[in-house]
């Protein structure tokens, strides 16, 4: 179906190249998961299926990529419309119209289909991604997680053969994920639809994959999931718990490592998880039967809390169930409509900007958005004069981090792992009591995600209170002392991780889900008790 | 004839079209104020898009802005003409090369009047442009145009689209700065966000391009060169209308054969149309039809128009007023009746269901999950 043959690609003649030499075929009816670390080169081979490389972008490229024996380069994407469809990175970006029906009909008002069978099409997806109760919504009011799946809709409609998604859960709280994932495998299954989708949670897309690409350094591979899995370096837990374990053929789905796990079972009677530490800061933030509306809609209604000096809590939920909404109030952003919060006895909404920001930092969802300077190095000296501080504290701050950053680069061209680093140096000097991130894990690799769950221990040893709301679930199990599940708007479960996560089967990580009723929680935890036991 | 069916953007634009008209057809302030509430009635009552009630306040303020306005500089600038004085304010000589600008003095009635009657009749225009807003936003319009005005409409949709969202980006970049407890106002505010915003403006334009690219955005433009006949032929055709209709309307221009002219305009942009019509590859989803109702309310609409020009022209009182010399603008009955034929409208439009008023309260749910 799709064909690369020596296909290499690079921006220009002195910079590297992004890929280089690759003989790939992917096969007709193939749900297809292309995995590598940011920066291997996932999305330019994806804008090579559509024809936007070299299309709609500079640089040089070598070889060829056919589909279904049309060569991109000279079919342009506009000719490959009926032929493969494209859903970004950011899928509100990519709107044309602003209605939830007229974006879906757009492509096929393109491709000349007659009104009779558009209609129906669109009737069709409209239930396939279950949007009918949006269908008449302006496109700018709906969710992340709706517009996601708005997007996909409206390449499907136009009936593809092959379907291209980049990070398509990336926005998406697990159910969402779940739901628009199995939809792409409905269509797999009933219409042989070849889906090609990049993803970094492994997690969520490997039990659904038929085969993998991965890219890398160490060169690319291609084969089932666990035969790839085998040897790739970046991994889900269930696979890491698979190595552990000695599992063979290596399982991907929960079901199967379960039908495996009787061994492990055994191994691990007797042992413990290490006991959370005993949680006993002092108070810096208290969210007092706090109730936010927007217009008529109450986004929180009486939601207490407390937040504790030296402790990480997770705050989870579906998307749109007021978790940005806590986050902008805890961070002085809105004010309450009923209800306090206090950071350590004051409200935030009534201090000064320059006052607040030693108090509580926010990293918001988009961390690029605190960036603004021309390079790494203008921006820290920025942040150091605003801030009041001495020259060098937030490059100090970013070494802390352990950031590895090229001083004279632009904010923009750094990886997402890179500019989260920076965003959070920027925060960080000002010694703020409170730490809050918006869902800090997305669009970032395996490795950037290490990383930032180290950086953030490592402050809560300082005595920091962390609040970081997320859709990633196996992050909340691996360093939150306490979860909170927010539904509607409510608390609807808050405590310490393990007892919160092991009852909500929707919050619950691969392991827990493997090891159900054990109390364990991640590999890590399986791994320090099985070498303290030998 | 009542229908459940939403009616035809450009019925609407056409019924607004008239009303607006009929506002330069009389110079009745009575009648220039019954167009007004006109405006105003239909959209609240019949507007179809859920920021009705909303959108048609802020054009009411607009027009109350107008009328005042007009009033302010009037007493200001006005032209001192001679009437009934009301009060006098202190004058000012200006310099010789500000001859025809005169300061202060005394301010008559009959000025005020006029200020008055033409603040109104810029509000019946106002009004009626902010009813159609109502009544069909602008894209629906767009969207059942002919397909020659295809790349039109979409360029169009895509700039309508462009606002609000570099609105949602000054305001995030806005947040983002008191984030970093840095000054968001004066001209180091504005360069922090502005800049942002714009390279952020031009980056979604390179992937709302490549977008439409990747889904056959101009796939039949490329395909021969009949378009572009198509398209010659209609821009000639608006282009001899325009000249023809010039003659019509304006009595002292000397345009020769201005009916022949227009009807040959017409002709040219009916050809163009119906050509690319037949030739156009692409499709339209849910095209609204342009049913009987909607013929209706289009002529509706034109009533008062014509009807104030038969009676201007029959020199039939009441149409047209003048403040001097100063007397209380006449009722006229058949003028009035004339606008309450026009609100027919009501009767044979639908009520907009809940489908799109109670959805403003789904719509703020979704937007705080955005």
């Amino acid at each position: 179906m799709i064909r690369f043959t020596s296909f290499g690609f690079r921006y220009d003649q002195e910079s590297r190249w992004i890929v280089r030499d690759l003989n790939v075929e992917i096969l007709d009816g193939e749900f297809l998961v292309v995995i590598g670390p940011t920066g291997s080169g996932k999305s330019t081979l994806l804008r090579a299926i559509d024809g936007l490389i070299p299309h709609f972008s500079g640089g040089e490229m070598h070889g060829d990529v056919t589909i279904a024996g049309h060569s991109v380069r000279n079919t342009t994407p506009t000719e490959l419309a009926g032929l493969v469809g494209y859903v970004g990175q950011n899928p509100a970006q990519s709107f044309v119209t602003d209605r939830v029906e007229d974006e879906i009909a757009y492509a096929m008002e393109n491709l000349g289909i007659d009104a009779v069978t558009m209609r129906r099409r669109v009737e069709d997806v409209l239930d396939l991604l279950n949007l009918h109760e949006v269908r008449d919504e302006q496109l700018r009011a709906l969710s992340g997680g709706q517009q996601q799946r708005v997007a996909i809709a409206a390449v499907l409609a136009a009936s593809p053969r092959v379907l291209v998604l980049d990070e398509p859960t990336s926005a998406l709280d697990p159910g969402s994920a779940e739901e628009v994932l199995s939809s792409l495998t409905r269509l797999v299954h009933d219409v042989g639809l070849s889906v090609v989708i990049a993803e970094h949670r492994l997690e969520r897309v490997l039990p659904f994959a038929d085969r993998v690409l991965s890219l890398g350094n160490d060169g690319v591979e291609l084969g089932t999931p666990s035969e790839v899995m085998e040897r790739a370096r970046i991994a889900p837990p269930i696979v890491e718990l698979g190595r552990i374990a000695k599992w063979s053929p290596l399982p991907v789905t929960v079901r199967a490592a379960r039908r495996m796990a009787g061994p492990l079972f055994d191994e691990l009677s007797g042992l413990e998880p290490p006991e959370g530490q005993p949680v006993a800061g002092p108070l810096v933030a208290s969210i007092d039967k706090v109730h936010l509306k927007y217009g008529s809609f109450g986004a929180l209604n009486g939601v207490s809390w407390d937040l504790l000096a030296g402790t990480i809590t997770a705050l989870m939920g579906r998307n749109g169930s007021g978790k940005t909404s806590l986050l902008s109030l805890l961070s002085g952003m809105r004010e309450t409509n009923k209800g306090t919060i206090l950071l350590e006895g004051t409200n935030p909404a009534t201090m000064k900007p320059a006052q607040r920001i030693h108090r509580v930092g926010l990293v918001p969802q988009d961390p690029g958005l605190l960036l603004y300077c021309q390079s790494v190095a203008d921006e820290c000296e920025t942040a150091d004069r605003e801030h009041g501080l001495e020259a060098g504290t937030t490059w100090a701050e970013l070494e802390k981090l352990d950031a590895v950053l090229d001083a004279d680069r632009h904010p923009r061209d750094l990886s997402e792992g890179q500019r989260l680093q920076l965003a959070l140096a920027v925060v960080l000097a000002a010694r703020p009591t409170l730490l809050l991130l918006d869902e800090p894990t997305r669009g970032l690799d395996y490795e950037a995600k290490w990383s930032l769950c180290c950086q953030l221990t490592g402050l809560r040893n300082q005595g920091v209170a962390i609040l970081l709301s997320t859709h990633d679930v196996e992050l909340a199990a691996s360093i939150a002392d306490h979860t909170v599940v927010l539904a509607g708007g409510e608390i609807i479960a808050g405590g310490e991780t393990r007892s919160v996560v092991r009852q909500t089967p929707a919050f619950a990580p691969q392991v827990s889900k493997i090891l159900s009723p054990e109390p364990w929680l991640t590999v890590h935890e399986i791994k320090a008790a099985l070498a303290g036991r030998n | 004839m009542k229908t459940d069916r939403p009616i035809h953007a450009g019925a609407w634009w056409l019924w607004a079209a008239g009303v607006a008209v009929a506002g330069v057809a009389t110079s009745n302030p009575l009648l220039l104020l019954a167009l007004c509430t006109l405006s105003i009635m239909v959209a609240t009552l019949r507007g179809r898009i859920a920021t009705a009630a909303t959108s048609i306040r802020a054009f009411i303020k607009i027009a109350v802005f107008v009328v005042v306005a007009r009033i302010v500089l009037q007493i200001l600038f006005g032209q001192r003409s001679p009437g009934h004085v009301l009060f006098t304010i202190p004058s000012l000589q200006l310099p010789n090369w500000l001859a025809g600008v005169s300061l202060g003095g005394p301010v008559t009635a009959e000025a005020l009047l006029t200020a008055l009657q033409g603040g109104l009749r810029l509000s019946v225009i106002l009004l009626a442009f902010g009813a159609a807003n109502c009544l069909a936003s602008p894209r629906d319009l767009l969207r059942s145009l002919p397909g020659v005005f295809h790349e039109v409409a979409v360029a169009v949709t895509v700039a309508l689209c462009f606002t609000p969202a570099l609105m949602a980006s000054v305001k995030r970049l806005h947040e983002a700065r008191t984030l970093r407890g840095r000054p968001t106002r004066g001209i180091a505010g504005m360069r922090g966000i502005l800049v942002p915003a714009l390279e952020d403006a031009l980056e979604s334009a390179t992937t709302l391009a490549a977008s439409m690219g990747s889904r056959g955005f101009g796939r039949s433009v490329g395909q021969a060169t009949t378009p572009r006949l198509n398209r010659a032929l209609v821009v000639l055709g608006v282009l001899v209308l325009l000249v023809g209709g010039y003659g019509l309307l304006a009595t002292s221009a000397s345009v020769p054969l201005p009916i022949p002219l227009a009807g040959l305009g017409v002709i040219l942009v009916g050809t163009g149309v119906v050509r690319s019509h037949r030739r156009a590859q692409r499709t339209r989803y849910r095209r609204a039809a342009f049913t009987l109702a909607a013929g209706a309310i289009a002529c509706l609409g034109w009533v008062p128009a014509a009807s104030f020009a038969l009676l201007g022209h029959l020199a039939w009182s009441g149409i047209s007023w003048s403040p001097s010399p100063l007397s209380a603008p006449p009722v006229s009955a058949l003028g009035m009746l004339s606008i309450a034929v026009s609100a027919a409208v009501l009767l044979i439009a639908p009520v907009p269901t809940g489908s799109s008023r109670s959805r403003t309260s789904t719509r703020t749910r979704t937007a705080v999950s955005a």
